[in-house]
């Protein structure tokens, strides 16, 4: 199942060391920064604020914004994780978006082998792809033209449409959206992504709880 | 050290801190029914801010762009044939068509 996402998670890769390249990273810290922050929405903001001419204090703070949300992704995965608490944090570096959401399981909890397993597919692909990108990604050209920034987007759009499933869903997708550009004049980027999560407390109502409950009960779940 | 030295060192420390956070601090415990019912909407929430912020934003303003169309049209190819892969290459394909109209 993690497989054309990481075909598709390689050529958002690609994009990145190209644009990495265009912000003036050279192709060895274009490849560093993809191997040990692992974290593409971060790493796209942060070198976007480097191309416009901004400080590396700027750039680390847009990406500590839009990696913000991985600390309720992080919280919800945690009961997952087996292990002590250092094996759980170790564990907890793995996780990407697109893991994320293929192994969560619908009742809140995760498949934690398929996060992992995810995970390491998307880890090299991502790594490699940012590689091929800065080294062989001039020879393409403008990356502008080549709709590259699209790429990254376009693969989120495909994450979200495996989460539609119920009408909550739906509903709670539509007032983030709204949230989220309702802030986009007001805010710094990545702020509007986190409040946005906020929508996600529509899951305390009672109907909410009782369906959770319900489907737990409906998978023997013992409680 | 490089603004690009500096920016890579930043982003590894905050990463891996924000990444432990959750799971050091929520490992091995029992779900309570409300936290998992907020959990299961989380990713609508964060997924839909994070393609529309990128749809829709061109920095502190709102804007119909070409990367709008291109990002549409991603949509609606994993919509009809479920591909990731179809979907992130039509959305390059056709932000780089209305850009060079």
């Amino acid at each position: 199942m993690g497989a054309p996402f990481a075909v598709a998670g390689c050529i958002l890769a690609m994009s990145f060391g190209i644009l990495a390249g265009e912000a003036g990273l050279t192709d060895v810290e274009a490849v560093i920064f993809s191997a040990i922050v692992f974290a593409g929405s971060a790493q796209f903001a942060s070198v976007s604020i480097i191309a416009g001419g901004g400080g590396a204090g700027a750039a680390v703070a847009a990406a500590t914004l839009m990696n913000s949300r991985f600390l309720p992704m992080s919280a919800a995965v945690g009961p997952s994780f087996s292990g002590g608490p250092l094996k759980r944090a170790a564990k907890g570096q793995t996780v990407v978006d697109a893991s994320w959401a293929l192994s969560s399981r619908g009742d809140g909890t995760f498949d934690e082998a398929l996060l992992l397993g995810a995970s390491a597919i998307a880890y090299f692909s991502w790594v490699t792809g940012t590689a091929v990108g800065a080294i062989w990604g001039d020879r393409l050209g403008d990356p502008d033209a080549l709709g590259l920034d699209a790429i990254f987007p376009a693969f989120f759009f495909g994450l979200l449409l495996n989460e539609l499933r119920s009408r909550r869903a739906r509903g709670v997708a539509a007032l983030g959206t709204a949230l989220a550009l309702a802030l986009v004049p007001f805010t710094p980027a990545g702020v509007p992504v986190l409040v946005a999560s906020l929508a996600s407390l529509a899951g305390l109502t009672r109907r909410a709880r009782a369906e959770v409950l319900e489907r737990q009960e409906a998978e023997g779940e013992p409680r | 050290m490089s603004t690009a030295a500096l920016t890579i060192a930043g982003c590894a420390v905050v990463t891996a801190a924000i990444k432990a956070a959750g799971p050091v601090a929520l490992g091995g415990r029992e779900l309570p029914t409300w936290f998992t019912s907020v959990v299961v909407l989380l990713s609508p929430a964060l997924l839909a801010a994070l393609v529309a912020t990128q749809a829709f934003a061109e920095g502190d303003r709102l804007a119909l762009d070409a990367d709008t169309a291109g990002i549409a049209a991603g949509g609606l190819v994993i919509w009809r044939t479920e591909s990731i892969v179809a979907c992130v290459v039509a959305a390059a394909a056709v932000t780089a068509l209305v850009r060079a109209l």
